[in-house]
C-alpha cells in the first residue's frame, strides 16, 4: 500500500514537468520519479556534477565514479554533461535549475520547509538541501500527509530547523496537492478518498479549500 | 617526469596539524592510497575538509579508526556511524557547511577572494554568528573563503606535465580542490606521455599539480580494490 500511494506521489508530481525543464530529484520518494517521466522531455540535474542523469545499470556496466547524488550507480543520456561540484552548485544557487523536487520533515502554512535536522538528534548532515532551497526556481516537496507514526507534518509552524527563508511552491502528498501563493496555503487537489474534514484532522496548517479537481484513488 | 612523487614518500609531506582538502564524493573520486598513507602514518591533529568522511572504515573512514584527526569541515557525516560516535565522544570537531558553500568556499580560497555572500542558509541554525546583509533581492549571509596546507585529488589519468582529465562524476570536488591549497598532490590510475591529453579535454592545467601518484588500487567490476598481494 505504501509504495504504491509512493507511486501515486511520483506520478502526480512527473505531471507538473514541462518540456525541456532541468530537474533536480532529492532523496526518498524523488528519487523514484524518474519512473514516471518516460515521454516527458526532461534533464535530471544531480548536485554531485552530472546533467542529463539517466537510469541504473546493468551489473555489468556499473562504475562507481559514475553514480548519482544519492550514491546509486547511474548511466548518462545523450547530450550529458559533466562538471565539478562548483559548477553543480553554481547551477542551483544561481537559479539555472527548473524544479527541485525534495523529501521533507515538515513544512509550515506560509511553505517554509524543514528538511535537514531533528531537534533532539545530532547535526551532522546537510548537503544540498539548503542549497536547493534557496535557489531553485522552483520547490516541489514529495512527502507522505504524516509521519510513519501518525504525526503531522503540514503545520502551522516548524518545530524542526528551518532549511533556510525561501518558501516552497508546492506539496504533494498521498492525499492533496497544496500550492502556496503569497505564503498562503491552498488545498487545489485530493488525491485519495480522504474526506475533506478528515484531511483537515491530520493537517495542522490552515490552508483555503480551493479545488480545481478532484481525483479519487 | 619531474612530478612523480613514490607513495611512501608522500606522508613526509605532511605536517602534524595540517589542513587536507581530500577530493571525493561518498568513495567516487576518491585518493583512497594517499589515505590509506596517511592512517599508517601516525600524523596528529589533522582537518580534513571533504564533503564527508567516506564509509565506515573506507576511505577517509579509516583515519577515524587510525585516530588522526582533530576536526572535519564538510556538508554529510550522518551516514558515517563512527564520524557520528567520535563527535559525541567529544573525540572530532565537526563543521557542517552546506554543500554549494563548501564548493564555493573553497572556490574562492583558489581565486583569491576572501569570502563570499549567499542566501544559502540564511534563517537557519547555520547561519548563526555570520554577517547578514540585505542585497536588491534579498538577505545574504558572509561566508569565509576556505583554503588548505594540502590537496589530496583523485584523477584518472594524468600527463608528465601533470595535466589532469577525471572519471565520470568522480570528478567533484577535486578540481576545486587542486586550486586552494599550498601543495596539491594528484592519485592517478595511469600516467601517460605530454601530447596525449588533448588541450581542449584537460579539465585541471599542470600549474596547479604540484606531485602526481600512482594509485596502489585497481579498479574491478566498476569499484576500486586493493590489488591481492601475489607471492
Amino acid at each position: 500500500m505504501s509504495q504504491q500511494q509512493r507511486i501515486k506521489i511520483a506520478q502526480r508530481i512527473a505531471d507538473e514537468f514541462e518540456d525541456g525543464q532541468i530537474i533536480n530529484l532529492g532523496v526518498g520518494i524523488p528519487t523514484i520519479i524518474p519512473d514516471y517521466i518516460e515521454g516527458k522531455d526532461v534533464y535530471l540535474h544531480s548536485e554531485n556534477g552530472l546533467l542529463g542523469m539517466g537510469p541504473t545499470p546493468e551489473e555489468k556496466s556499473i562504475n562507481m565514479d559514475l553514480i548519482s547524488a544519492s550514491k546509486q550507480p547511474v548511466t548518462v543520456e545523450t547530450g550529458a554533461s559533466i562538471f565539478d561540484s562548483s559548477d553543480s552548485f553554481l547551477m542551483i544557487r544561481g537559479g539555472h535549475v527548473d524544479v527541485a523536487v525534495l523529501g521533507t520533515l515538515q513544512v509550515d502554512e506560509t511553505g517554509e520547509v524543514a528538511n535537514w535536522a531533528v531537534p533532539g538528534q545530532n547535526i551532522l548532515g546537510v548537503g544540498g538541501a539548503m542549497d536547493l532551497v534557496a535557489g531553485a526556481k522552483k520547490i516541489i516537496i514529495a512527502t507522505m500527509h504524516t509521519s510513519k507514526d501518525g504525526t503531522p507534518k503540514l503545520l502551522e509552524k516548524l518545530t524542526f530547523p528551518s532549511s533556510g527563508v525561501r518558501k516552497v511552491n508546492m506539496i504533494v502528498t498521498e492525499h492533496a496537492v497544496f500550492e502556496f501563493k503569497d505564503e498562503k496555503m491552498f488545498l487545489i487537489e485530493v488525491l485519495s478518498d480522504i474526506s475533506l474534514e478528515r484531511l483537515k484532522d491530520i493537517t495542522p496548517a490552515n490552508y483555503e479549500v480551493s479545488i480545481k479537481k478532484l481525483i479519487r484513488a | 617526469m619531474k612530478k612523480l612523487l613514490k607513495l611512501e614518500d608522500f606522508s613526509e609531506l605532511i605536517k602534524d596539524g595540517d589542513k587536507l582538502l581530500v577530493g571525493g564524493f561518498g568513495l567516487s573520486g576518491t585518493p583512497l592510497s594517499l589515505i590509506d598513507e596517511i592512517a599508517t602514518s601516525g600524523k596528529k591533529n589533522l582537518t580534513i575538509v571533504s564533503n564527508n568522511l567516506g564509509e565506515k572504515g573506507k576511505g577517509l573512514g579509516k583515519l577515524l579508526v587510525s585516530g588522526n584527526l582533530k576536526k572535519a569541515i564538510g556538508s554529510y557525516f550522518t551516514t558515517n556511524a563512527d564520524a557520528v560516535n567520535a563527535w559525541s565522544k567529544g573525540e572530532l570537531e565537526i563543521e557542517l557547511v552546506p554543500q554549494g558553500t563548501l564548493a564555493e568556499a573553497i572556490r574562492c580560497g583558489g581565486a583569491g577572494i576572501g569570502g563570499f555572500y549567499t542566501k544559502t542558509a540564511v534563517g537557519t541554525k547555520l547561519a548563526e554568528g555570520k554577517h547578514q546583509m540585505a542585497f536588491d533581492d534579498g538577505d545574504y549571509i558572509l561566508e569565509k573563503a576556505i583554503k588548505g596546507d594540502v590537496a589530496l585529488i583523485k584523477a584518472l589519468k594524468a600527463d608528465t606535465f601533470g595535466n589532469l582529465v577525471y572519471d565520470q562524476t568522480g570528478r567533484n570536488f577535486n578540481p576545486v580542490m587542486a586550486t586552494a591549497a599550498r601543495l596539491v598532490i594528484a592519485e592517478v590510475d595511469e600516467i601517460v606521455e605530454a601530447g596525449e591529453l588533448k588541450p581542449e579535454e584537460i579539465v585541471t592545467p599542470h600549474l596547479f599539480v604540484d606531485y602526481v601518484v600512482v594509485t596502489k588500487y585497481v579498479k574491478q567490476g566498476g569499484r576500486y580494490v586493493e590489488p591481492a598481494t601475489t607471492n
